[in-house]
C-alpha cells in the first residue's frame, strides 16, 4: 500500500514545530526516525493531514549528565543509545535493552522519544522509563510541562501527549551507586518485540535487595510494575522461596490478554521466568 | 559407500564446467540494483489498478457503488467482476486425472459473492497507486454475510453446509490406495504406533511480491505481459484462452524475478483481472502485490491433519504404514495445476524410503472460507516425510531401538534398483543407506549421543532428529500434462554461434534467482567447448525462446538442462563440419575446447570467431554445397520414468529450554543425491534455503485465521519467517547417482531441504522431550506448545 496523501513540513525551531503542530490540529503528527510512523502510514492506519519533522531540532538531541543523572534527548537514536559510554555507566538497563530493539537498521533510524510516543504495550524502552522512573519532558505552545513515567503511558499506543505536544527530552534521575538492573525478554526471533520481557532495578543494601522496581512489557495494555512481586522481594535475601513468593505475586500484578501471539497462561509462564532471570541478574550484578 | 557414475564422458573433460562453483552471470547486475523486475517496468500511459477486497470469508455481493470513487483525482476506471466478465472468461482448477476433483468456475474479480477474505470484488485503476487505493477505499460495497466455513474438520464433517450448493458437499477430492494386505499387517505387528500429525498452514513469502504489466496494444492486437513467473509459456496459453485472444497475440516476457518457490506458478485471479483491465482500457497496467494482499491472496499450502499407523515387528522390521490424511485448500481448486495435488503427493510419498509391501491411504481435499492453497516448494514431502518419519520414529521407541538402526534395516537396499514403492512410484537408483551412513559420519551421530546423555544430567535438553526422504524431480507429463493441462513437461534450447564467435543460448526455463542461467551457460560451455565468458543466457520471452515448461518441480537442470546440453553437443558438431570443411579433414578428427578449434593432439587450428567470420561472411570459401548451419535447437521431455526420483536423508541437533518452552536449531546437515551435481554452490545453496523454509515450517511459519475466516497475522510483524539470527549453520553432502535417462544425469535440487527439514526437527524435539515422556505431533513447534506437551503449562 502507498500512504495517503500529506503535507509535510520540517521546521528549524521548536517553536515553529509546535505552530505546525497547533495548526495542523488533532490529526497532524510529529515524525521522528520513522521507523514506527512511516509502516503505520503505507498500511493507511494513519492518515495525518500533516506530518511535522522534529528531526531538524538540535535542542531535542545528544544525551547529558544532569547532576547523577541523564538527560536523554528525544531525537537520540537507538544506536546513539547503545554506543553512548555515558549510558553505559549511569544507566546500564538501557544498555542492555537496547540491544533487544529491533535490528541495526532500524536502531539508526529509530528514536528514543518516538518508542517512548509510540508507547507499544510490547516495546522494550517504555517499560525501562518504568523502572527508571524516568520523567519525560514535554513541550507545547503553553510551555513544558513534567510527566512521570508511571503517569505517561496510558494504553496501547497511547500516552499523556496531549494534540500539538512534543516530547522534548526524558530525564532519568540519579539513581544511586548501589542501584543494580536486570532485563530479560522473550521474543520468538532475535530483533522482535517481546512476547514478554521485563526490566528491573533494586538497590543493594547489605546482603539484600531494596526498593525493587520491576516493569514488565508484553503483559497488558502498557508497561506494568509488578509492585506486589517487588514487595516480595525488597528486603529478602536470595534465596529459592523469595524467588517462589515472588513469582507468585506475578498473578496478581499482571493480567495479560490471549492475542494471536501466546495465550494468557503462556504470557504469565514466561513473565515468572523473565522474572527469575531478572532476579539472577540484579544478584549477580549486587555480588 | 556405493556411489554410482557413468564412465567418462564429455561432461568428464579437462576443461568441463559440469560440477565446478562458476560465479553467475547475472550476479553483477543484481548486485548493482541493475535487475529489471516488473517493478522497475514502466510503459507510457501505464496505469496502477488496486483491488477492492472482500472484508468477509463468505458474503453475498448485494450492491457495488462506484459513483463516488470515479470521481477520485487519477481514476481512470471502477470494475466490477460482472464488467469483467465480458472481457475474461473463468476458469475451473481440475485434472482429468485427478477422478472426481471438483471445483466451481472462478473469475477474475467475485460476481456476486465473496469466498474468502481478501478475495477481489472489484478493481479500480488510476494513474498512481496512490490514486488508487483512495479511490479504492470510496467504493461502496453492501455485503450480507453468509455461514463461514471456515476449519476443515467442520468442511468434512456430516451435514456440513456445502460453501457451493450445486456440490452438495465439501469434498473437492478424495483418494484411496489399499496395496498389500495392510490388515494383516497390524494383527501380526509386535507394536503399532499411531499419531495425529498436524501441518500448519502457511506460505511462500516471496522477496518480491507478485507482480505485473499487461499492455494490450489494439493496433497490432497484441498483448504483451511482463510478469514475474516461473512458467511462461503456461501463461500465454491461459491468458490468451480466457481472453479470448490467439497464442500468438499473446507475449510473456519474464525478467528478474525476486524468488518463486512455487508460488508464482499458478493462475491468480489478480493477475487475469489485469490483462483483462488493459485489454478493456486499451493500455498498460500494473498490478503489484503488495505485502497485505501477498498474505491474503499468494497461495499458502500444507494445512494438513494427517492420522498415521505403523506396523513393526520386535526385531525392526516395519510390516505396514496407514494413513488417512485431509486437508483444506479454501473456496476454489487453483487453476490449472489443481489444489489436490499436495494431497494427492502425500499418498503417493508417505513409506517412500521404505521397503514395506503394506500400505493403505485415504486423502480427502476440503472447500473452506479461506485463501485457496496450492503448490509451494516441495508439494506434499514435508507432510509425507514428518508423517512416514515421526511414525518410524515412534516405531523405534516402540521396540526400543535407535532411531538410526530401524532406518538401516528398512530403507530400501543401495542394490535393489529398479524398484518400485508401495504407492507405486518408480525409482531408478537411489542411494538411502550410502546417504545415512555418509551423514552420520559427517554429524558424529555417536559422539551427538553421548553428549546428550551427559548433558541431560545437568539438565540441558538436546535431541537428535534424523528424516530420510525421496523428492519427485523432473517431472514427466505425467504430473500435468496426461490430466489435460498445456503445460509442458519437455523444454527446448537454442544454441548458436553468432557472426563473433560467442554463444548465444535461448532457454525455455525460467530464472528466479536460484541459478538457471549459470548452469545453463555452463552446461552450454561444456557441450560446445566455449569458454564460459563467450555464452550469453537468453530467458523469459515467449518469442524469444523454445517452448517448454520453465522452471518448478525441481525441473530446470534435469529438463531444460539437458535440452541444453543436447543442443550444445549439435551446435558443436555444426560448427565441427564447418571447421572440417575449413581445415579440410574429417569432423570426427576435431574437437572444440576453450573456444578453439583443436586437432587430436589438442592442438589449436582455428578459433571460432574465425569460423564465425568465414560463415557468415565469406561462405563464398567453403566448398560450392556446404551450408553452415551455426544454430541448434533441441528439446528434451523424461520418457522412461515418470518422474526422476532423487533421495537423501537430513540430521537436526537441537536443544530445548524446558523453562521457556524455546527451540534451539544447533546444527542441521544434509546429504541428498540429485545425480549430476553441475553447480556444486548453487546446489548446496538451494539445499540450504530449502532447509531454511522447511526449518520456518518447523518452528515459526503460520497463516493464523479466526472461526470468522480471518487471517490474523497478514504482516510481516506477526507471520515469523525463519531469519538469519534463528538458523543453524546447515552442512551439506552429496552422494551422485546419475540418472541413466539422460546424457547430462542430472535430477532436481531445489525441494530435497524442503522436503525433509521439518521432520528432522520435530524428530529431534521429541528426542529431546523423551525424558518427559512428551511427544508432539504438531508444527510449528511453538514455545506454547512445548510447554503444554511437557506440563508446565496448562
Ligand atoms: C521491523 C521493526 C522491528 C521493530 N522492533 C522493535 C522492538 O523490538 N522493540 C521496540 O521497542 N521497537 C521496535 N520497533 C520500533 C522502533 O523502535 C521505532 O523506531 C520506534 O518505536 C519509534 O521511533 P521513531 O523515532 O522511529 O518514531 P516515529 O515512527 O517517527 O514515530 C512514532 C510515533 O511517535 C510519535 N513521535 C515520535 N517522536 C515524537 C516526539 N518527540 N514527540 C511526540 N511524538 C513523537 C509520532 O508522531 C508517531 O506517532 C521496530 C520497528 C520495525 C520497523
Amino acid at each position: 500500500m502507498k500512504a495517503p496523501e500529506f503535507d509535510y513540513a520540517r521546521p528549524a525551531s521548536l517553536d515553529e514545530a509546535l505552530r505546525l503542530l497547533a495548526d495542523g490540529g488533532e490529526d497532524a503528527r510529529v515524525i521522528a526516525g520513522g521507523q514506527s510512523l512511516v509502516p503505520a502510514l503505507n498500511l493507511r492506519l494513519a492518515a495525518p493531514p500533516v506530518v511535522v519533522d522534529i528531526g531538524g531540532l538540535d535542542p531535542l538531541r545528544g544525551i547529558e549528565a544532569v547532576g547523577d543523572g541523564l538527560r536523554i534527548g528525544a531525537l537520540v537514536r537507538h544506536a546513539e543509545l547503545a554506543r553512548s559510554a555515558l549510558v553505559a555507566a549511569r544507566c546500564p538497563l538501557l544498555t542492555q535493552a537496547i540491544a533487544h530493539v529491533a535490528h541495526p537498521a532500524i536502531r539508526n533510524r529509530g528514536t528514543f522519544g518516538g518508542s517512548l510516543a509510540q508507547a507499544d504495550p510490547a516495546a522494550e524502552l517504555p517499560a525501562c522509563a518504568l523502572a527508571l522512573d524516568a520523567i519525560m519532558i514535554v513541550a507545547s505552545r503553553s510551555g513544558e510541562r513534567r510527566v512521570a513515567a508511571q503517569d505517561f503511558f496510558r494504553g496501547v499506543y497511547e500516552t499523556a501527549l496531549a494534540a500539538g505536544e512534543i516530547l522534548v527530552a526524558v530525564e532519568i534521575p540519579a539513581l544511586g551507586a548501589d542501584r543494580r538492573f536486570g532485563f530479560a525478554e522473550f521474543s520468538r526471533r532475535r530483533g522482535d518485540f517481546a512476547i514478554v520481557g521485563v526490566a528491573a532495578a533494586a538497590t543493594k543494601s547489605g546482603g539484600r535487595l531494596a526498593s525493587p522496581r520491576i516493569a514488565f512489557f508484553g503483559t497488558g495494555d502498557r508497561p506494568q510494575l509488578a509492585r506486589a512481586a517487588a514487595a516480595a522481594l525488597d528486603g529478602a535475601a536470595n534465596d529459592t522461596n523469595t524467588r517462589k513468593a515472588a513469582r507468585e505475586k506475578l498473578a496478581a500484578d499482571l493480567d495479560p490478554v490471549e492475542d494471536s501471539t501466546a495465550s494468557r497462561a503462556m504470557r504469565l509462564h514466561l513473565a515468572g521466568e523473565a522474572l527469575e532471570q531478572a532476579i539472577d541478574a540484579l544478584w549477580r550484578e549486587a555480588a | 559407500m556405493t556411489e554410482r557414475t557413468s564412465p567418462l564422458s564429455a561432461l568428464d573433460r579437462p576443461n568441463s564446467y559440469i560440477g565446478r562453483a562458476v560465479p553467475r552471470p547475472n550476479l553483477g547486475r543484481l548486485l548493482e540494483g541493475r535487475g529489471q523486475y516488473v517493478s522497475d517496468i514502466s510503459l507510457p500511459r501505464m496505469a496502477h489498478v488496486v483491488f477492492v477486497r472482500s472484508p468477509y470469508a463468505h458474503a453475498r455481493i448485494v450492491s457495488i457503488d462506484a459513483a463516488d470513487a470515479r470521481k477520485g483525482k487519477g481514476v481512470v476506471a471502477v470494475v466490477t467482476g460482472a464488467e469483467l466478465a465480458n472481457v475474461c472468461t473463468p476458469w475451473v482448477g481440475v485434472l482429468t486425472h485427478l477422478k472426481g476433483l471438483k471445483s466451481p468456475p472462478q473469475h477474475a474479480i467475485a460476481v456476486d459473492r465473496a469466498c474468502w477474505v481478501g478475495e477481489a470484488v472489484a478493481a479500480v485503476v488510476a494513474a498512481s497507486r496512490a490514486e488508487a487505493e483512495d479511490a479504492a477505499a470510496r467504493v461502496l460495497v453492501e455485503y450480507e454475510e453468509l455461514p463461514v466455513t471456515a476449519d476443515m474438520d467442520d468442511a468434512l464433517a456430516a451435514g456440513a453446509a456445502p460453501i457451493h450448493p450445486d456440490f452438495g458437499d465439501n469434498i473437492a477430492f478424495e483418494r484411496r490406495l489399499d496395496v498389500g494386505e495392510v490388515d494383516a499387517a497390524f494383527a501380526q505387528a509386535d507394536a503399532v504406533a499411531e499419531a495425529e500429525f498436524v501441518f500448519a498452514r502457511h506460505t511462500g513469502v516471496t522477496l518480491e511480491a507478485r507482480s505485473i504489466v499487461a499492455d494490450w496494444n489494439p493496433g497490432e492486437q497484441r498483448l504483451t505481459v511482463y510478469q514475474g513467473t516461473q512458467a511462461p509459456h503456461m501463461m500465454q496459453n491461459i491468458i490468451a484462452r480466457h481472453l479470448g485472444l490467439a497464442e500468438a497475440q499473446v507475449r510473456v516476457l519474464c525478467k528478474d524475478v525476486g524468488g518463486s518457490f512455487g508460488i508464482k506458478v499458478h493462475v491468480y485471479a489478480d493477475d487475469m483481472a489485469t490483462v483483462a483491465l488493459s485489454k478493456l482500457l486499451k493500455r498498460p497496467v500494473k498490478h503489484v502485490a503488495d505485502r497485505v494482499e501477498s498474505f491474503l491472496t499468494d497461495i499458502h499450502a500444507r494445512d494438513h491433519r494427517c492420522k498415521g499407523r505403523v506396523a513393526v515387528r520386535k526385531d525392526g522390521t516395519i510390516l505396514a504404514f496407514e494413513i488417512d490424511d485431509r486437508t483444506g485448500i479454501g473456496p476454489y481448486s487453483v487453476y490449472p495445476r489443481t489444489s489436490a495435488i499436495e494431497a494427492n503427493q502425500v499418498v503417493n510419498l508417505v513409506g517412500g524410503p521404505y521397503a514395506v509391501k503394506n500400505y493403505r491411504a485415504r486423502a480427502r481435499v476440503a472447500f473452506q472460507n479461506k485463501n485457496v492453497t496450492c503448490q509451494y516448494r516441495a508439494v506434499g514431502h514435508p507432510i509425507a516425510c514428518s508423517v512416514t518419519e515421526g511414525l518410524v520414529d515412534r516405531a523405534a521407541a516402540a521396540i526400543g531401538m535407535d532411531p538410526v538402526e530401524i532406518r538401516r534395516r528398512n530403507l530400501l537396499p543401495d542394490d535393489c534398483y529398479p524398484a518400485e514403492s508401495a504407492a507405486g512410484m518408480k525409482f531408478e537408483a537411489l542411494s538411502h543407506h550410502a546417504a545415512l551412513e555418509k551423514i552420520l559420519a559427517m554429524m558424529d551421530y555417536e559422539a551427538l549421543r553421548a553428549e546428550q546423555a551427559r548433558l541431560r544430567e545437568q539438565g540441558v535438553y538436546r535431541g537428535v532428529g534424523i528424516a530420510s526422504f525421496i523428492e519427485v524431480t523432473n517431472p514427466s507429463a505425467a504430473f500435468y500434462g496426461v490430466g489435460g493441462a498445456r503445460i509442458s513437461s519437455q523444454d527446448g534450447a537454442a544454441v548458436r554461434l553468432d557472426a563473433s564467435g560467442a554463444i548465444v543460448c535461448q532457454t525455455s526455463i525460467t530464472e528466479q534467482g536460484q541459478g538457471s542461467e549459470a548452469i545453463i551457460a555452463q552446461v552450454v560451455a561444456t557441450a560446445v567447448g566455449a569458454p564460459l565468458e563467450r555464452v550469453r543466457v537468453i530467458l523469459g520471452d515467449t518469442d524469444n525462446v523454445p517452448y517448454g515448461g520453465g522452471t518448478w518441480a525441481s525441473r530446470g537442470a534435469g529438463i531444460g538442462g539437458e535440452a541444453a546440453w543436447r543442443a550444445g553437443r549439435a551446435l558443436r558438431d555444426n560448427i565441427l563440419s564447418v571447421a572440417a570443411a575449413i581445415l579440410q579433414t574429417e569432423a570426427a578428427a576435431l574437437d572444440i575446447a576453450g573456444g578453439e578449434i583443436v586437432d587430436a593432439e589438442g592442438h589449436a587450428r582455428i578459433g571460432l570467431d574465425e569460423i564465425a567470420r568465414i560463415a557468415y561472411f565469406r561462405p563464398d570459401t567453403l566448398p560450392p554445397d556446404f551450408q553452415a548451419e551455426l544454430i541448434a535447437t533441441r528439446h528434451y521431455a523424461p520418457r522412461k520414468f515418470p518422474f526422476a526420483f532423487t533421495n537423501g536423508v537430513q540430521a537436526a541437533s537441537i536443544e530445548v529450554d524446558v523453562r521457556t518452552g524455546f527451540v534451539k536449531l544447533l546444527r542441521h546437515w544434509v546429504v541428498e543425491d540429485c545425480g549430476r551435481v553441475i553447480n556444486p554452490q548453487l546446489v548446496d545453496e538451494q539445499i540450504r534455503g530449502g532447509v531454511v523454509q522447511g526449518l520456518g515450517a518447523a518452528l515459526f511459519e503460520h497463516c493464523r485465521y479466526d472461526e470468522r475466516g480471518q487471517m490474523l497475522n497478514a504482516n510481516m510483524a506477526d507471520y515469523l519467517v525463519p531469519m538469519a539470527g534463528e538458523m543453524p549453520d546447515i552442512e551439506v553432502a552429496h552422494v551422485e547417482t546419475p540418472t541413466q535417462e539422460s546424457e547430462l544425469g542430472a535430477k532436481g535440487a531445489g525441494e530435497a531441504g524442503t522436503a525433509g527439514a521439518a521432520a528432522a526437527v520435530a524428530n529431534a524435539v521429541n528426542d529431546a522431550l523423551a525424558p518427559f515422556g512428551a511427544v508432539i505431533s504438531e508444527i510449528p513447534l511453538t514455545p506454547e506448545l512445548v510447554l503444554r506437551a511437557i506440563g508446565a503449562i496448562s
